[in-house]
């Protein structure tokens, strides 16, 4: 027995990791991913696993230049995730060097060059979609509507890989913008709500676009089973949530014909996956309670504003980087009160 | 009638791993070869040694004194000769050596003579906390703060309520439970002794719902007209209950203020195994040198509580277990949230130890933490409310008053935090390791200013010293020129001496006023920091015993 080593308190085993975390949050988005590739075709997988290649590699270079060991923190699955939710964020017909420049500057420039795992202020993935939607607007917003089979497994990574498209299809044929995209794009034309749902009949679903719905609706169980198993915690999600559905709510009421309904916003674009997988990334959100709300209000609000009078289709990722830039501040404003504290 | 009970923040259900020593009844321990009676067993300053090198005592014979008020005698453990008094290994944290008396036992285990209190009730407050004090008895829930001053209320102090904390939440340690079980009458005569010395109103016994035997026959001995002033209220398992802080906030739905004591807000705590033990004081006369250990662990055949005598050295308590010693990682003295590893076993059992936990090899306790990801696990179990994630960040980096103001002084070290945290930070450690800079810092400080002070009131002196004699000269001088015209002018003499008396005054009272002046610059800060330490100072000298009873 080694008695002269003398420990810290508590001695109990390790309970818990960020591996396992990690992990967690991967399984929980399976189900949204292979929907999603039900609606929408194989691109996603491709992306995905060069993503996470992509990612682990540029993981241990990093780690490697900046002399720390490699082993512990490759495989705490904080890379994988990134390169998950990267992927996601991706057009389902991406080539091959959008995913590698996105991967790249989010594990390089926005984790490690801030200091790597627990030091980055802004969230790698998103800080990744923000700069190639900004470089490559045209990639970035090009969809393949759901349920149009038109590539295979084959084609998607001929595709990939050559930008090759199969024969007898061009480019603007096979892609569309998105449903989120479409109603935005159409209200600045003056059409009503129901004129667009009518003339773009076939992507619209039952609340929110086609597939899409279905999509949201499972990164939402994931997300729940998450907070079942206190892998994240309920307030930012619920937060995010209900402030977005209390305001398109507040506005759709008095302008239904042009302001879509609350349904259409949670279950529209990426904001299940926003609220319970990106939002919730412990280093970049707040952490006090009454912050996490804030942290999710904020958010929610954003994502309104931004994809009703803001410049771009989507608002998760905008939204999410902005908070980001408070969490300093509402940590600091949201500190609960200690035990035997009077209120202050 | 269901008594209402309250929830604290936080806190974790943790596997118990209590069965196991909870299967055999309670046995003396044998005999040692040696007893090691150290001089701090307690809070306080160190006993001083009343006995001599080769001198023959008997058990129960005190054998050093309480040298100051906050302070506790130590007795005897058996019979024999002492043969040493010289410098021994505690086991304690910090590990350094302390004073002890090693008696050589003569295997007699021959008493002295004992003078039980025929009628506490006849005893006023006083007295009964005299005769308590003498015993040596400290809480033995853990930090061992001398109980007789837990059992002064003060002049401007009542007690609403006597809590007695049975909860005993650490996982493995049933120390407590065995003694409910076992000697149940004597823990409620102890209350109710403790009730007299305070005047305390109601009284209430706390064990968590995990003890049901014990809990039933706690509730048997009760005697019924008591019932109406004694509840034995059952609370629900969860860590740590048995926190003197959480377990007031679980009874009665108060929370002990930051830097004040349970008193303030009408409360007393004590532990189950103090309570039996000032009834052996008061119906039999023993003075405090037994107590319960719970020797367990995955390395001992014979996981059980013993019957011990304080000084026996931990090795000879393992030994009669079963222990493994090849499988052995180490020997936790407490359990496993707050324990602390034995650096060496032949050091001895004290007061307040409540446990010896062997570990077992194969637990990977020691991963490379990774950095802090932020994720609030920690805060979300601190039952103190606190943000260890930001705590921590401001102990690595160093930066004191910043930890200060997230409240690292509320930390209970109960060890919560690390235990869920994914990144497996020893946090404990950090908040350890800046509370002992903090103090470092502070008493630093103390001697500075001591310092100072000396340095300032010689400045004075000297510079005093320089006006007399400048004064002193002028008015020779001018007495010089007066005497001259008018040799016999005595008035102006006496004139001159009053001004001078009167210049010295306003001379003074100018370097008091600069004095004063340096504290005033100070900014807001800096003020708040000097208010924090004197708080805590002061909670010091008043003896603080808050943490006392360990969970
Ligand atoms: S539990 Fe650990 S990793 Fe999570 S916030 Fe607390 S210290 Fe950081
Ligand atoms: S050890 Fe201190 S900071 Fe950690 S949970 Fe306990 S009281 Fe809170």
């Amino acid at each position: 027995m080694n008695s002269q080593q003398v420990h810290s308190s508590p001695h109990t085993p390790p309970q818990n990791s960020v591996t396992r975390l990690m992990l967690a949050v991967v399984f929980a988005m399976l189900p949204g991913c292979m929907t999603y590739v039900y609606f929408f075709g194989w691109g996603l997988v491709i992306n995905i696993v060069l993503a996470i290649f992509v990612a682990l590699a540029t993981e241990a270079g990093m780690l490697r230049l900046r002399q720390r060991p490699v082993m512990p923190f490759l495989t705490d699955g904080s890379a994988v995730v990134t390169a998950m939710l990267l992927a996601l964020a991706l057009p389902t017909l991406a080539p091959w060097w959008l995913t590698i420049v996105g991967v790249t500057f989010a594990i390089v420039i926005a984790k490690h060059l801030y200091g790597g795992l627990g030091y980055n202020p802004f969230n790698p993935a998103m800080v990744g979609y923000a700069v190639l939607l900004i470089a490559f607007p045209r990639e970035m917003t090009a969809w393949l509507p759901a349920e149009i089979h038109h590539m295979g497994f084959m084609d998607s990574l001929r595709y990939t890989l050559f930008e090759t498209l199969p024969a007898g299809t061009t480019f603007d044929t096979l892609t569309a913008a998105t449903p989120l995209d479409t109603v935005k794009t159409e209200l600045g034309l003056d059409h009503t709500l129901d004129e667009i749902f009518t003339s773009h009949a076939g992507l619209f679903g039952g609340v929110a676009g086609r597939g899409w719905e279905w999509i949201n609706l499972m990164f939402m169980l994931g997300g729940l089973v998450l907070i079942y198993m206190k892998v994240i915690n309920w307030r930012i999600p619920l937060a995010l949530l209900g402030t977005l559905f209390i305001i398109a709510t507040l506005f759709a009421l008095p302008a239904p014909d042009i302001r879509p309904s609350p349904w259409f916003h949670l279950f529209g674009g990426a904001a299940m996956l926003g609220a319970f997988f990106i939002a919730t990334d412990p280093v970049t959100a707040a952490t006090t309670p009454r912050g996490q709300l804030i942290y999710g209000a904020g958010i929610g609000i954003l994502i309104y504003v931004i994809r009703t009078w803001g410049g771009y289709p989507d608002a998760v990722a905008f939204a999410v980087l902005l908070m980001n830039m408070a969490t300093p501040t509402i940590d600091y404003y949201t500190q609960p009160r200690v035990f035997g504290h009077e209120e202050d | 009638m269901k008594r209402r009970l309250w929830h604290f923040h936080g806190g974790l259900h943790l596997p118990e791993h209590k069965q196991a020593s909870m299967t055999k009844p309670v046995v003396a321990a044998a005999l040692p070869d040696e007893i090691i009676l150290p001089m701090q067993q307690h809070i306080g300053s160190p006993a001083e040694p009343v006995v001599k090198v080769g001198e023959h005592v008997l058990k129960g014979q005190r054998v050093a004194k309480a040298s100051e008020y906050v302070s506790a005698p130590v007795h005897a453990s058996t019979s024999g000769e002492v043969i040493a008094i010289e410098e021994r290994g505690v086991p304690h944290p910090s590990g350094l050596p302390l004073l002890s008396i090693v008696i050589k036992p003569d295997g007699k285990d021959e008493w002295t003579e004992l003078k039980p209190v025929p009628d506490y009730a006849q005893l006023d407050p006083s007295a009964l906390r005299n005769v308590i004090r003498d015993a040596g008895i400290v809480g033995l829930g853990g930090a061992g703060f001398p109980s007789f001053i837990k059992l002064n209320p003060g002049p401007d102090n009542a007690v609403d309520t006597l809590i007695l904390n049975g909860a005993e939440c650490e996982p493995y340690i049933t120390c407590d439970a065995m003694l409910m079980q076992e000697r149940p009458r004597d823990i409620i005569d102890g209350l109710l002794i403790m009730k007299h010395a305070l005047r305390a109103r109601h009284c209430i016994i706390a064990i968590e719902d995990n003890k049901k035997v014990a809990l039933t026959l706690l509730k048997n001995s009760l005697q019924e007209h008591e019932a109406e002033f004694l509840k034995i209220v059952s609370i629900p398992t969860i860590y740590p209950s048995g926190g003197e802080k959480q377990l007031i906030r679980i009874l009665t739905g108060k929370e002990v203020p930051s830097h004040g004591l349970p008193i303030d807000i009408g409360v007393v705590c004590h532990n189950v195994a103090t309570a039996a033990a000032i009834c052996k004081v008061i119906n039999e006369g023993k003075p405090l040198v037994e107590r319960y250990i719970t020797v367990t662990g995955e390395t001992l055949d014979q996981p059980r509580n013993l019957k011990v005598r304080i000084g026996t050295p931990c090795i000879d308590l393992l030994n009669a277990c079963g222990w493994r010693e090849d499988q052995t990682d180490e020997v936790l003295m407490g359990g496993p949230m707050m324990g602390f590893g034995i650096p060496a076993l032949d050091m001895p059992t004290v007061k307040t130890s409540n446990c010896l936990l062997a570990r077992p090899k194969d637990q990977p306790h020691q991963q490379p933490a990774m950095p802090c990801i932020r994720c609030g696990q920690c805060a979300a179990v601190c039952p103190a409310q606190l943000l260890p994630q930001q705590m921590y960040w401001y102990a690595r980096a160093r930066d004191f008053d910043k930890i200060q103001a997230y409240n690292l002084f509320d930390c209970i070290e109960c060890g919560c935090c690390a235990y869920v945290c994914p990144s497996r930070i020893p946090l404990v450690q950090y908040y350890r390791f800046a509370k002992t800079e903090i103090w470092a810092k502070e008493r630093d400080k103390e001697k500075a200013d001591h310092a100072r002070q000396r340095h300032e009131f010689r400045l004075q002196r000297l510079e005093r010293k320089k006006k007399e004699d400048e004064e002193r000269r002028r008015r020779k001088k001018e007495l010089l020129k007066k005497t001259q015209p008018k040799p016999d002018s005595e008035a102006d003499i006496k004139q001159a001496a009053i001004q001078a008396a009167m210049d010295r005054v306003k001379a003074k009272r100018a370097t008091q006023k600069q004095q004063k002046k340096n504290i005033e610059n100070l900014n807001e800060k800096q003020q708040q920091a000097i208010e924090a330490v004197e708080k805590r100072r002061q909670r010091l000298r008043n003896a603080g015993a808050d943490n006392e009873e360990n969970p």
